[in-house]
């Protein structure tokens, strides 16, 4: 049977929407046993957003939330009120990470900050994930998924290669900075675990949501300060080739960075004439005769299908790749291959396919072992059986509003 | 190397680091960053293509190194020519005193050059070692080659981005940087598993799946209702106004999100302009996404007259979402970022100092430090071969001289 990384480590999920739920999804495939705190009545904003199955706004059949949380154990908990902030305090004290998506003024407020909970848990470590992290005079402002994209500085540079500056810089897809955000408070997380395997010593984790997209925007961030570039989405496209319309009005994307690869090029498209024509002959020229260069290349392209591009142009040695919607990647050969997708069985959807995780450890497996919970679902299994309260006191929690 | 540095958490690991471009150098910066040591192989047979190519696109030798340099900072750096036998047992030799092993070839590469995870974990039995390819080790697309600018597309990314009706847009180097992100990730947990169990393993990680996690939503989508989703902009399912608009100056823009009523009611009077709160089309959050179009233009009239900074501050008093899309430049500038040190100079043996980000993290025991610039070429040659490996001097200069430490 093989083992589980962090099987024994206990992950307390305060958060919602995206990032902190995929920062205690990223811990729980490892092993770790995560307990998601939400709001009773309604839990997790993701609920509430799209796609739901059939499109039938069920708060237990959102696929974003579903994704999120598989793997998790839910609880439901006002921790405003006093009752419920003791009992928080109380699952503070018995795990190992605290992931955290309150704003610092709430923490303050609440009296959850770290100083406080580090007292009940000297080893705790605190993941704090916010959109601009706990200092800075921006600390306490707020910030929606389409904000936090373009504070990082992504925003300014997407889409690549527009020609029309009169358009409005773009978000990427609908969450991808919250995705950044989450998997970076996951790999300061693993760090800090890391650290505390031989010292038993907590830590407190700032993450800011600006700083994780910025961070896998590094190389562009800080080009300013090399030669006083500024760049926007204009000067963010390839000179020539890149995406192009291809046969059936698909799109077709290849790169030729090395001179081989041109050649390569040529020789596949069947070495047409005004390919030696001086115009195209270094890769310095190309680049300045790029436009007209596409349209040639277009031509010859729109007789090809996508497919056929991407499967022959890799075999002659060109980097070819297809524009891969949903459908096109759940049916890939290659992802079938590789099982990139997981079937995981929920009560209220059937099995339904889920990405899989993307990396293929050898000696200890990521593994689901359940779907994500029904709000509220494992409030008897925690509170009864861990943290010992009585059915009646439960009830009363429950008619409280407190759970 | 010895001086005392604030705490890393990786403190003590060693990391032999064959990566180059952007996807690998990512990962092993991370790590560096954790105070690691990282030990970049390079060789001036085949350079890092962001080290000799950056400079020519970019226009000067300074500009290029921003590709290269807040990619490795804080490595060491070595040459080590993998095309002769005797540079691969140097790199056996140095597998043999390392935890972990990192590379970004193409699937089978490292097989082919005698480096692979069973020669690895014959020199070291608990070696740890990860390879990030483009498509993943298997598969029938393993052996095909992927750049950032085609992982996008691949990915299902490029297709969820776009104006609504208008073409899927490229994204670039932050493709590759995400991929490395996961990398990072998957080498800590080997790390933690490795720390407590003394057990190495082989990780092998597709870049293209690990972009594809970024769009789970819109897979999901279509495996709940067979639907495929497509660009929207700035739009978003529910809220209105959600969208990025214009602002006083040249391209200057403001992002902003309305989500409840009273973040409606906030932004109208802030706005100046409560009438638009008492407009039945704008009453409720549907009301709202269906007359977003109108609502835009209302808005776009309003910030044009405005600075980004003068609207972010307007609303966010507030409490209301909106944040400039900055530029590299404003970023860089920004008071917020500089209070929290977001970019630090380091000093560069050839170029006085040169910025790079700081981590994307704040860790309160082992913060780490970024103590030094990306390695010239082959510049810790003394350190890894003498100190680490105990060549003599002689060794070293003959090792130069056939080329193998090249």
């Amino acid at each position: 049977m093989p083992k589980s990384i962090l099987t024994g480590v206990k992950v307390l999920e305060y958060s919602q929407m995206v990032a902190g739920p995929y920062c205690a999804r990223l811990l729980a495939d490892l092993g770790a046993e995560v307990v998601k705190i939400e709001k009773p009545g309604v839990g997790d904003m993701a609920r509430s957003r799209s796609p739901f199955l059939h499109d039938n706004a069920d708060p237990e059949t959102s696929g974003l939330f579903l994704y999120l949380n598989a793997n998790k154990l839910s609880i439901t908990l006002d921790t405003q009120t006093e009752a419920g902030k003791a009992i928080f305090l109380k699952l503070v004290k018995e795990c190992d990470i605290l992931v955290i998506d309150q704003s610092p003024q709430a923490m303050q407020e609440q009296g959850l900050h770290y100083q406080a909970l580090k007292q009940l848990n000297p080893g705790l470590i605190m993941t704090s994930i916010t959109p601009f992290g706990q200092t800075g005079p921006y600390r306490d402002y707020k910030a929606y998924p389409l904000n936090v994209f373009h504070s990082g500085g992504e925003g300014y540079l997407t889409p690549g290669g527009m020609e029309n500056m009169a358009r409005p810089p773009l978000k990427a897809a609908d969450y991808l900075g919250e995705y950044d955000s989450g998997l970076n408070a996951a790999v300061a997380s693993l760090a800090a675990l890391y650290w505390r395997e031989a010292t038993n010593e907590g830590q407190f984790i700032d993450i800011s949501k600006q700083e994780s997209v910025m961070a896998v925007n590094r190389v562009d961030m800080v080009r300013l300060a090399y030669d006083g570039a500024v760049i926007n989405r204009a000067k963010q496209g390839v000179p020539y080739g890149g995406m192009l319309p291809c046969k059936d009005g698909e799109y077709t994307i290849f790169v030729t960075w090395e001179p081989v690869q041109w050649q390569r090029l040529v020789a596949f498209m069947g070495h047409p004439e005004w390919t030696d024509d001086e115009m195209f002959k270094e890769h310095g020229s190309r680049a300045k005769n790029g436009e007209m260069l596409n349209a040639l290349l277009t031509e010859w392209l729109s007789e090809h299908t996508r497919e056929e591009l991407y499967h022959k142009g890799q075999a002659a040695g060109v980097p070819f790749g297809v524009v891969c919607n949903a459908k096109d990647l759940v049916n890939s050969d290659h992802f079938k291959a590789r099982e990139s997708f997981m079937e995981i069985e929920h009560p209220r959807t059937g099995a339904v396919k889920y990405p899989s995780t993307p990396y293929r450890f050898s000696g200890t497996p990521c593994k689901v072992t359940r779907p994500a919970p029904l709000l509220g679902e494992h409030n008897e299994e925690i509170y009864l059986k861990r943290l010992g309260y009585s059915s009646n006191e439960l009830s009363r929690l429950k008619e409280a509003g407190i759970i | 190397m010895k001086e005392s540095r604030p705490l890393g958490a990786l403190s003590g690991v060693r990391i032999l680091d064959f990566t180059a471009h952007a996807a690998g150098p990512q990962a092993t910066l991370l790590l560096a960053y954790m105070g690691a040591e990282v030990i970049k192989v390079e060789s001036s047979l085949y350079l890092d293509t962001f080290r000799r190519e950056a400079a020519e696109v970019l226009g000067s030798k300074r500009a290029g190194l921003s590709w290269f340099n807040p990619l490795n900072a804080n490595k060491l750096g070595i040459t080590l020519n993998l095309k002769t036998d005797a540079g691969i047992e140097i790199a056996k030799r140095l597998a043999r005193i390392s935890d972990v092993a990192v590379d970004n070839f193409r699937a089978g590469v490292m097989n082919k050059l005698g480096l692979g995870y069973p020669v690895l974990k014959e020199v070291k039995p608990d070696i740890i070692m990860v390879s990030s390819s483009s498509h993943g080790a298997t598969g029938p697309e393993s052996d095909y080659s992927g750049f950032a600018v085609t992982m996008g597309p691949l990915s299902g990314l490029s297709h969820l981005t776009g104006y609504p009706g208008g073409p899927p847009t490229i994204l670039r180097h932050s493709m590759d940087l995400r991929a490395g992100t996961a990398a990072a990730f998957a080498i800590l947990a080997a790390l933690i598993h490795w720390r407590r169990t003394g057990e190495g393993q082989f990780i092998d990680l597709s870049q293209r799946e690990a972009l594809s996690c970024g769009a789970a939503e819109s897979i999901m989508d279509y495996t709940m209702n067979s639907r495929i989703r497509s660009r929207n902009g700035n739009h978003d399912e529910k809220m209105a106004p959600h969208n990025c608009y214009r602002c006083q100056g040249e391209d200057k823009w403001i992002s902003i999100a309305v989500s409840t009523d009273e973040e409606w009611q906030a932004l109208c009077q802030s706005a100046g302009h409560p009438e638009w709160a008492r407009q039945e089309k704008f009453r409720d959050q549907l009301s709202r996404w269906q007359n977003q179009d109108e609502l835009d233009r209302l808005i776009e009239r309003w910030t044009s007259s405005h600075t980004h900074y003068q609207v972010m501050e307007i609303l966010q008093r507030e409490g209301v979402a909106a944040m400039p899309s900055f530029s590299n430049e404003e970023l860089f500038n920004n008071p917020h970022l500089r209070e929290r040190e977001t970019f630090v100079p380091v000093p560069h043996p050839e170029e006085g100092e040169l910025v790079v980000l700081a981590p994307p993290w704040k860790l309160s025991r082992t913060p780490g430090q970024v103590h030094q610039a990306a390695p010239l070429l082959g510049q810790h040659t003394e350190y890894i071969f003498r100190e680490l490996l105990g060549m003599s001097q002689n060794e070293i200069a003959r090792l130069i001289e056939k080329k193998v430490i090249y």
